[in-house]
């Protein structure tokens, strides 16, 4: 075995017993049948995937639609997707800040985009939770100015979700954006104008060509976690919606059903790739 | 996918003469009984804990975990036996048995106790902030047709098999329904009352301190400790009915040391030690004349000590498959 092979050894390892073996097992389990306590019982099935948009009759097995899970996807999917518009108009012009500085100042200001990560993401979770629920400081600082009459309904509930999404993720949008940008060479904007490009087409036809990369990484790295995330809506939402993650979290506990939790979760990874593969082979496409 | 996760990541800890090793909720077991136990026994006693029933079952149906003790609720206890997954230890049979309160002998879960001895039992109904709520209290009318100040500040718990028993209880709709249309009036219910709901947590002491909820689903242990920090919260045994719970303690099968394990369930049921555990985890024990070794504001407290008017607690086992489905059915729809 050559030197240069063995290197790679602990990082697949890694993948084998972290990535792929859980997958090849959670794909395995969402086709068995499910035991009445829990677990699986070594038996085929495809009722997890039939459960994903169709009922059973208790009383006659006849299959009708049912558009419940499908629901609570839609709403994962308009919650990650509105988290990665949100991060986006508040990560361009933050990362377009930190570009622009001087390179002493950049990693200051780098550095602050990571400090609040240096806290556990469930410690932020319930922080935000404390602040804006209706005797936290936020509206205690409302009415006692007089804004306000009564707690504003910040906490538990849609708003809340979405803002615990940004405040997660935002960093994952705004770091690949100050790549791209980072590498932009300003004197092509001066080009664009001597060549009597207006601001529009010059936005259009050199910035977003060179900021493209950076805003396909920033979108998925902020809708991928967001779609599946467990944390926003379990504390902030105060448990009232569900979404996917809970959805599945749901599966292994109280409702005891595991092949469908393995489903969903199947589905959940499938979707996400097929997004990617989508997504890189455009991106390839307009590279040639 | 955790779960996945602990059943491959399970390994077995070594074990050797003179130890016993426990499984069962945190902070659930006083130090100072532990400490008791091993001087007396010359045992050297590790703890682990669960945060939930699944958890610990999966972890057991792994295989090979190596525990000795483990400390089930009364529906988990009766799957266990039925799965053959504890070892008939003969509890009835055991010097301090003869302590052990009538009403608790007899169970559901293990009818004769052959398999467990009793832990602690407590109940599951709600509690109120007295300084918000006024006049009756003692129908869960106060969560299903709140009074107007109460909307908006209901807590209920997070967890599926509560909620619906509680809604189940007010429309007179038996546990463990497998009627497709009592379990959706009981979904009606829930909707409607959903609007006036503010969460469904189970941090239910924090929310009643905090007033954040004014109203909220809570055991009766947890309540007092609510108490302890806000004097105006008083637990509720409402009139409907409420459920009674109560954890055991048994020993898994192929428990590696066997005969300490026994040893620790005819422990515990020593009226001295049982004392211990309700001072420290403050729900009551099974196990008559441990009243007298129990905290005096503990022993008077109203949350372990029901009005007399205050109907029996219900136990309820598992349900069916059928009525799970229909659960899991009603909760999926009022979570959308």
């Amino acid at each position: 075995m050559k030197l240069h092979r063995l290197l790679l050894a602990p990082s697949l390892g890694t993948i084998l017993i972290f990535m792929a073996l859980p997958i090849a097992l959670t794909t395995l389990y969402s086709v068995l049948t499910p035991a009445q306590h829990g677990g699986v019982i070594w038996q085929p099935s495809g009722e997890a995937y039939v459960r994903l948009m169709f009922e059973r009759d208790i009383f006659d097995d006849t299959l009708s639609f049912n558009a419940d899970y499908l629901q609570i996807l839609g709403r994962s999917a308009l919650q990650a997707g509105f988290a990665t518009i949100l991060c986006l108009l508040i990560g361009l012009p933050t990362a377009w800040f930190i570009a622009t500085r001087p390179p002493a100042q950049k990693s200051l200001w780098l550095m602050l985009v990571t400090v609040p990560y240096w806290v556990n993401l469930l410690v932020r979770t319930i922080a935000l939770l404390l602040m804006l629920r209706d005797e936290g400081p936020i509206n205690g600082a409302l009415q006692s100015m007089g804004l306000t009459d009564g707690p504003l309904p910040l906490a538990y509930n849609n708003f809340a979700i979405g803002l615990g999404l940004v405040s997660s993720f935002l960093p994952f949008m705004i770091l690949p954006l100050y790549a791209a940008i980072e590498r932009f060479d300003f004197s092509l904007l001066e080009a664009a104008y001597d060549l009597h490009a207006s601001r529009w087409q010059a936005v259009w036809s050199v910035i977003l060509p060179i900021l493209r990369p950076g805003l396909i990484a920033g979108g998925l790295l902020v809708f991928i976690p967001g779609i599946g995330s467990y944390l926003a809506p379990d504390i902030l939402g105060g448990g009232k919606t569900l979404m996917l993650g809970n959805l599945i979290g749901m599966q292994f506990q109280g409702s005891r059903n595991w092949p469908f939790g393995a489903a969903l979760s199947t589905v959940l990874m499938s979707v996400t790739l097929i997004a990617l593969i989508l997504v890189a082979r455009r991106a390839a496409r307009e590279a040639a | 996918m955790r779960t996945l996760a602990i059943l491959l990541l399970t390994a077995a800890p070594a074990f050797a003469e003179g130890d016993l090793f426990i499984y069962t909720w945190g902070e659930y077991t006083p130090p100072d009984l532990v400490a008791k136990f091993e001087k007396e026994f010359g045992v050297k006693v590790h703890i682990d804990s669960y945060d939930s029933m699944e958890t610990m079952i999966a972890k057991l149906r792994a295989g090979g975990a190596g525990y000795d003790i483990i400390v089930p609720g009364d529906a988990t206890m009766q799957v266990l036996i039925a799965e053959d997954m504890v070892e008939k230890i003969d509890v009835f049979a055991m010097p301090n048995f003869a302590n052990v309160d009538e009403k608790w002998r007899e169970v559901y879960w293990d009818p004769k106790r052959e398999y467990s001895a009793p832990w602690a039992w407590g109940s599951t109904a709600f509690a109120v902030d007295t300084a918000v709520v006024k006049g009756d209290t003692s129908s869960l009318a106060v969560l299903f047709d709140p009074a107007e100040e109460v909307k908006g500040r209901i807590n209920m718990l997070r967890d599926m098999n509560d909620v619906i028993n509680m809604a189940e209880r007010y429309l007179g709709v038996p546990r463990c329904s497998e009627n497709p249309d009592a379990m959706k009036r009981v979904l009606e219910l829930l909707e409607t009352q959903k609007e006036w709901v503010k969460s469904y947590d189970s941090e239910t002491k924090e929310l009643l301190v905090s007033g954040e909820a004014v109203v909220s689903m809570a055991w009766n242990g947890y309540s007092m400790r609510a108490r302890d920090e806000k004097p105006t919260i008083a637990y509720v045994y409402p009139k409907e009915g409420y459920t009674g719970w109560m954890d055991n303690v048994a020993v898994p099968k192929g428990a590696p040391n066997l005969d300490n394990a026994k040893a620790w369930v005819n422990f515990v049921m020593d009226p001295e030690n049982a004392a211990m555990i309700t001072n420290y985890a403050r729900y009551s024990n099974g196990i008559k004349g441990s009243e007298a070794f129990i905290e005096p504001a503990l022993a008077a407290a109203p949350e372990i000590n029901p009005p007399a008017d205050a109907p029996a607690p219900e136990f309820i086992p598992t349900c069916s498959p059928a009525a799970t489905a229909l659960i899991d059915k009603v909760w999926t729809k009022l979570m959308n």
